[in-house]
């Protein structure tokens, strides 16, 4: 073993763990003051008097938070897009996609029309006009419809059938007389966990962090999903204020507006963070299976 | 008449086939529908970017005007103004956005402490998950000239607080890394997938030679991964003009105006907004068939210059 290029190598292992770990802490930190910042006093955080550890311990931003009738409202609504969008998604991504997989007449001409929209679509205004036609603008529907099912995930289910479920599987089945349906119930579903945990997970997170279709379709007060009221919160006040009505920044209000801010990113936050473990575990495994074919 | 009545038992045995899997063809029927509704007829919608549109008599019924919207975006004092924006962002985000995900993953895959490298990805993961407009929020947060933490670190050494999001010069530097700093880990996925492939053989025989690991990155790890970004690199032209407009609606102000407002922001503004449906359709669809054809043609580029292509 040549000596010289084991010293460089040891010199690029403690530069490369050393870089890694600052690239960690790039990410973590501003994560990290967010959340000690919720927990602090205001003036503290608007006098950049908290950076390390929380000041001036105090909850009154999560009590202020849990008294916000928008918050709940907004939340609610969220739980209630996500759970029936995801239902939508799965069962019709994971139909189609076993369907896809199976040596089907006509398949070839099914993909391409569904290929196809991957690149290339009509855009955003025919597409509002037809939710508009269709009587679905300003309802719960514009929220779960447009968005059932994608070409992406479609392509993604279908490669974990063809690789886990061969076709003399199923033709030994059909030769004891069992239908497709009862085969895909009985025999490729028990057999699927992975790609339908993927799939929900997939189209859960999708769902709960998606504002513009909310913003586009959604004009009542009382459909909008929480993006849309953390939106107001953090994004539309924050703009104001500082072009607008600075003269009034002491004003009370401004302040329960800063004490709710980093809050609300956490309570926002919150359902993806529980759900992080198996998040990362499936999405990286979704994300190789999409990967095989490219 | 042989190959006639063959031809004919071809097409029995497919009815037959085809009569046999009818279930499957229910599975399938609500997707397809699907696509055809929400999908191809916005694509027929679309030609409304030829007409006049006038909700009263519908998309059918309004007066063709050929290509008057098109021309009018072509000569109107915004279209330098959203073509150049969408240009520089887009080339900006392929300049830093592209390869910083590819070095990270080539670094990662030099980490033996497997506990080590499993904390990497578990850490650069997570912002991934976080939606769009708490990212943007938390930037006016951080970046606030009033109490965000980054300009509070300015007048600790006596500078002046820079209102960074209203601000144009730094409106595309600010899209750009933030969106490194949400995705790049999960951006590397994929890269890391590819680097397993790498043959353990190649190594070791260079390790023999006394390549150093930067040698073995440079040779052996970049050329085998290359068919990988190449792809990756075709699917981000193909949405070239596309990227992240959901994010920059929600950044955009009308102090950061000049520098933020891109194709599709702008069809948003004038076609939702002031309800110019068929001018701003003609401008969306010109963005889709920029999109389209950038597609396209870097495929076929990559194919003829042998590099691994999506079709």
């Amino acid at each position: 073993m040549p000596i010289k290029s084991n010293a460089a190598d040891r010199w690029f292992d403690v530069l490369n763990y050393g870089f890694l770990t600052l690239l960690m802490l790039i990410v973590l930190y501003p994560l990290y003051v967010i959340v000690i910042s919720s927990v602090s006093d205001p003036n503290s955080v608007n006098a950049g008097q908290v950076w390390l550890l929380p000041k001036g311990l105090t909850f009154e931003g999560y009590e202020r938070i849990f008294q916000d009738e928008r918050i709940w409202t907004g939340y609610r609504n969220s739980l209630l897009y996500t759970t029936l969008g995801t239902c939508i998604n799965v069962v019709l991504t994971l139909t189609a996609g076993y369907a896809l997989s199976r040596n089907l007449v006509g398949r070839g001409g099914f993909m391409f029309l569904i290929v196809f929209t991957m690149f290339f679509g009509g855009g955003l205004i025919p597409s509002y006009l037809l939710i508009k036609e269709l009587g679905m603008y300003n309802t719960i529907w514009s929220q779960v419809i447009p968005t059932a099912v994608g070409a992406w995930n479609i392509i993604m289910t279908r490669t974990f059938f063809q690789m886990t479920i061969p076709n003399e599987l199923q033709e030994a089945a059909e030769m004891d007389g069992c239908s497709d349906a009862k085969f895909f119930w009985k025999i490729v579903l028990p057999l699927s966990t992975p790609i339908i945990a993927v799939m929900v997970l997939f189209s859960a997170v999708g769902h709960w962090n998606s504002y513009f279709q909310a913003l586009i379709y959604l004009r009542e007060e009382a459909l909008q999903p929480l993006q849309i009221v953390l939106r107001e919160i953090l994004i539309v006040n924050e703009t104001q204020e500082n072009t607008l009505t600075i003269a009034q920044s002491d004003s009370e209000t401004l302040r329960i507006v800063d004490v709710m801010k980093y809050g609300i990113i956490i309570v926002a936050c919150l359902p993806m963070l529980v759900l992080y473990p198996f998040l990362q575990r499936y999405f990286v495994k979704g994300v190789m299976i999409g990967s095989i074919k490219g | 008449m042989k190959t006639n009545t063959s031809q004919s038992a071809i097409l029995l045995s497919k009815w037959k086939r085809i009569r046999k899997h009818y279930q499957l063809y229910l599975f399938l029927f609500p997707t397809i529908l699907f696509f055809l509704v929400f999908h191809y007829i916005p694509m027929y919608g679309v030609t409304i970017a030829f007409k006049n549109f006038i909700a009263s008599k519908g998309i059918i019924g309004s007066p063709w005007v050929g290509f008057d919207h098109f021309e009018r975006f072509f000569s109107s004092y915004k279209f330098s103004i959203v073509m150049w924006n969408t240009l520089i962002i887009n080339l900006y985000e392929l300049l830093i956005a592209f390869p910083i995900p590819i070095i990270l993953a080539l670094l990662l895959n030099q980490v033996n402490n497997a506990r080590f490298k499993k904390l990497v990805q578990t850490v650069t993961y997570a912002p991934h998950f976080i939606s769009v407009v708490v990212i943007v929020g938390m930037l006016y947060l951080f970046l606030s000239p009033r109490n965000g933490l980054l300009n509070q670190l300015f007048a600790w050494f006596g500078g002046e607080p820079v209102f960074f999001m209203a601000s144009a010069e730094w409106f595309k530097t600010i899209f750009v890394f933030s969106g490194v700093w949400q995705n790049a880990g999960w951006s590397m996925i994929i890269y890391l997938a590819a680097l397993t492939a790498v043959s353990l053989d190649l190594h070791e025989a260079a390790i023999v030679d006394g390549a150093s690991k930067f040698q073995r990155i440079w040779h052996i790890d970049l050329p085998s991964i290359l068919p990988t970004i190449m792809i990756l690199l075709i699917l981000n032209i193909g949405s070239f003009m596309a990227v992240g407009f959901e994010k920059i609606y929600l950044m955009q102000n009308p102090l950061n105006i000049g520098s933020s407002e891109v194709i599709q922001t702008y069809v948003y503004q004038t076609g939702l907004l002031s309800a110019q449906y068929s001018y701003s359709a003609a401008v969306g669809l010109f963005n889709s068939v920029i999109n389209f054809v950038l597609l396209v043609g870097f495929n076929q580029l990559a194919k003829s210059m042998k590099q691994a292509s999506l079709w």
